[in-house]
């Protein structure tokens, strides 16, 4: 029944065999890059970590809830299913990978491949929201869900890199900007968001401000654009049965 | 009307002396081949639509049915075959990439049909295996390193998860979705029985078959789908998919209109949508990166079981195994270029990769070479078709064997290679309900337990020919070898001797 722990005491597997021996809230101090921490842990465990955690943060997460006072690193929150992740810096590549269900806040940026392979299925929608700006190759081959990049330093320029939704054939990606990306494929059509359409959400973008002190009034009010997938372009190759 | 240029390839022959007009044929045929003519109280066919699945012929009543190549011809030209012409007439009429079905089929040397095994004479003797006991128990997963002592001088018996095989073959990795719900099932019961693992492929694990947890193998490929923690909790062992044999550096692409609703659960995606997995896992890009799954696997997992690394057989095989062993991975699976596959783009599959013979002696040896053969495991794959296959696989390196082909086989599949359109008549590589039931999972488990406990046998009497009565003592035992009609560079890939040559 909760605990508290040294991560850089213990090691990566000690820490994870501890956390995975534990319950309730567990508190991981000195983070220092230790890995996997949290993997597919459920919904009986919140966990606090205090420093840089290691890359597969929240791996095959399934309901617990994660919060880091700090930057986290690569492959946070890969083929998450269910639970939060909140991240008080930011986050490096591949964040979220092929992630079903939960969500994800970060108030800095994101690294490269942010939400790739991000899918839904039923009542599970994955939601990222990133408060700075993304890397290249946000939401490729993107199935489902939900992205958001508020680019809260970025001015009017689209808070991301190249090859934006590349293969994407499914979900939904906002981007809080005044021009969107001059480079998206044909796979992917981008429009100015309607007041409906950021309605849908403004939950997030609440609870985004609230997590990091940001005002949300400020935020809603700002333009942002929506990308789908394009439906009179399907991702697929025409074939001939030989 | 287009004039089609493309001459069906088979002629259903239908001796009208025999057929009694009871239309089962027309019944049997999900391509719609034979129709009925009611005023003639005639049954016709249609050849352009046969695949020579052999369906009609197994359930015809009279046997008035049989089906022949046709001989129908261009002009002879060993450049321009018939197969080139027709090629190029399906391009040019569609402007598509060629889609085929199940492994490599053109003429490119087997060398497991150019390698012959020992037996025992007069030193040495040979083992009766009916009287003698011999083991065909296998053990999967890396191999502990040193011996741990507590304090006290007690070892501590410490041992890396390991997969326990009362057979040396195993069920290789094939999808619900690419094949039937019954397909899997007869392969989960028939695994079980036999103290063997089958492998979910990477479409999931449907909540039916989790009971058979402990026989399973499940997948996880680029696109995660299915993957989850209980996917994980529930399975025997985990394997990665980096590629495959039968299609080498492409991914998978399941078109929404085979996602129903069952496939869609067991996926976890929705009705109808695309399932692509890409060639590449986009998360890795290196040892280090596949190390980084290999170990979130292990941790996901409490290393409670082992972790496989799939590739397929390529150039530069022996230094990816390499890697692979020192990537933290417990076992590696080599998946050769005849392996097959539900639907490959046919140049990648009649082009690219190396045979498994070759790319697995090469793995053994570098591995060897390496000091490094003990933490890993090495499963062979892509054409295995019988227990002397399965013989001269372990001889040559390989801990244990995965057989997809031969599998489906004895479940009825007569290989006619049209798996990608999804109209099996025989219920194993489709989702039409009418046409799985036609796959009885109690008789499909059976033929399975049956074709598994014949190889055993053989497998038995071949090692005690050899004077060998454990198949530990045949495992990369290259002296029961000996190679025919090969050159000196093949011989020397494989590390075999020519026959004639003593020891």
């Amino acid at each position: 029944m909760g605990a508290t722990l040294s991560a850089i005491k213990l090691g990566y597997q000690p820490l994870n065999d501890a956390v995975r021996a534990n319950t309730g809230e567990i508190v991981i101090n000195d983070a220092f890059g230790e890995r996997f921490i949290a993997a597919s842990a459920t919904a009986d465990k919140t966990l606090v970590i205090n420093g840089t955690p290691g890359n597969a943060l929240g791996c095959y997460l399934d309901g617990a809830k994660i919060t880091v006072n700090g930057n986290a690193q690569d492959a946070v929150g890969d083929t998450m299913n269910d639970g939060e992740i909140i991240v008080h810096g930011r986050a490096g590549d591949a964040l979220g990978y092929a992630m079903r269900g939960g969500v994800i806040y970060v108030h800095g940026d994101s690294g490269y491949r942010t939400g790739i392979h991000m899918k839904e299925y039923k009542e599970k929608r994955p939601t990222i929201v990133v408060g700075g700006e993304s890397g290249s190759f946000l939401g490729e081959y993107m199935a489902g869900g939900l992205l958001i990049v508020l680019g809260l330093n970025s001015g009017n320029r689209a808070p991301v890199g190249r090859y934006t939704g590349t293969g994407m054939h499914g979900g939904r990606m906002f981007l809080r900007c005044e021009t969107p990306p001059d480079d998206l494929p044909p796979q992917v059509v981008c429009r100015k968001a309607t007041a409906e359409d950021v309605a849908t959400i403004a939950v997030h973008i609440r609870r985004f401000a609230e997590l990091f002190g940001e005002n949300a009034q400020t935020l809603l009010a700002g333009t942002y654009f929506i990308l789908t997938p394009n439906a009179s372009n399907p991702y697929k190759q025409m074939y001939v049965a030989n | 009307m287009a004039i089609n240029y493309v001459y069906p390839d088979y002629e259903v022959v239908r001796n009208y002396d025999r057929c009694i007009s009871c239309r089962a044929c027309e019944r049997q045929c999900s391509n719609e081949v034979h129709s009925f003519i009611e005023e003639e109280n005639k049954v016709i066919s249609d050849d352009a639509d046969c695949v020579n699945c052999h369906r009609c012929v197994s359930l015809c009543p009279t046997r008035a049915l049989k089906i022949v190549k046709t001989d129908h011809t261009f002009k002879a030209n060993a450049s321009w075959s018939a197969k080139n012409i027709n090629e190029i007439y399906k391009q040019a009429d569609t402007g598509g990439v060629l889609l085929s079905s199940m492994g490599n089929p053109n003429e490119f040397p087997i060398y497991w049909d150019k390698i012959l095994l020992n037996a025992s004479q007069v030193t040495n003797p040979s083992i009766d295996p009916l009287r003698e006991p011999m083991e065909t128990r296998v053990y999967l997963g890396a191999k502990s390193q040193d011996v741990k002592r507590d304090k006290d001088g007690k070892i501590i018996p410490e041992m890396t998860p390991q997969l326990k095989l009362d057979l040396p073959v195993m069920f290789s990795a094939m999808s619900y979705g690419s094949i039937s719900y019954n397909a899997h099932e007869s392969l989960a019961r028939a695994s079980k029985e036999l103290g063997i693992f089958y492998n979910t492929g990477e479409g999931g694990l449907h909540e039916d078959f989790y009971v058979y947890g402990p026989n399973t193998i499940v997948q996880v490929a680029s696109g995660r789908f299915g993957v989850h923690r209980q996917y994980l909790d529930a399975a025997a062992a985990v394997e990665i998919k980096m590629g495959q044999g039968a299609k080498p550096g492409i991914g998978g692409h399941l078109p929404g209109a085979k996602i129903g609703e069952d496939v869609s659960r067991t996926r976890m995606i929705p009705m109808g949508a695309d399932a692509i997995s890409p060639a590449p896992h986009h998360d890795i890009y290196s040892i280090e990166d596949l190390r980084q799954l290999v170990f979130s696997l292990k941790e996901a997992t409490a290393y409670k079981k082992p972790v496989i690394v799939k590739i397929a057989a390529v150039h530069n095989v022996a230094a990816i195994a390499s890697g692979i062993a020192r990537s933290g991975a417990d076992i590696i699976s080599i998946d050769g270029f005849r392996g097959g596959t539900g639907a490959a783009p046919t140049r990648i599959r009649d082009n690219v990769g190396i045979p498994i013979e070759l790319a697995l002696a090469a793995v053994d040896t570098r591995l060897r070479d390496e000091g490094i053969r003990d933490r890993v495991s090495v499963i062979a794959a892509g054409s295995v078709r019988n227990a002397a296959d399965v013989v001269k696989a372990i001889a040559l390196g390989a801990d244990a064997v995965y057989i997809g082909t031969a599998a489906l086989l004895a479940l009825g599949c007569h290989l006619c290679r049209t798996c990608n359109i999804g109209k099996c008549n025989w219920g194993i590589a489709t989702q039409v309900p009418e046409l799985v039931k036609r796959l009885n999972p109690d008789v499909g488990y059976k033929r399975l337990v049956n074709l598994m406990t014949a190889w055993k046998h053989e497998i038995e009497e071949m090692m005690g020919g050899m004077g060998i009565n454990s198949i530990e003592s045949l495992k990369g035992n290259r002296l029961m070898l000996r190679g025919v009609g090969l050159n000196e560079k093949e011989l020397e890939i494989l590390g075999i001797k020519h026959a004639g040559e003593s020891a």
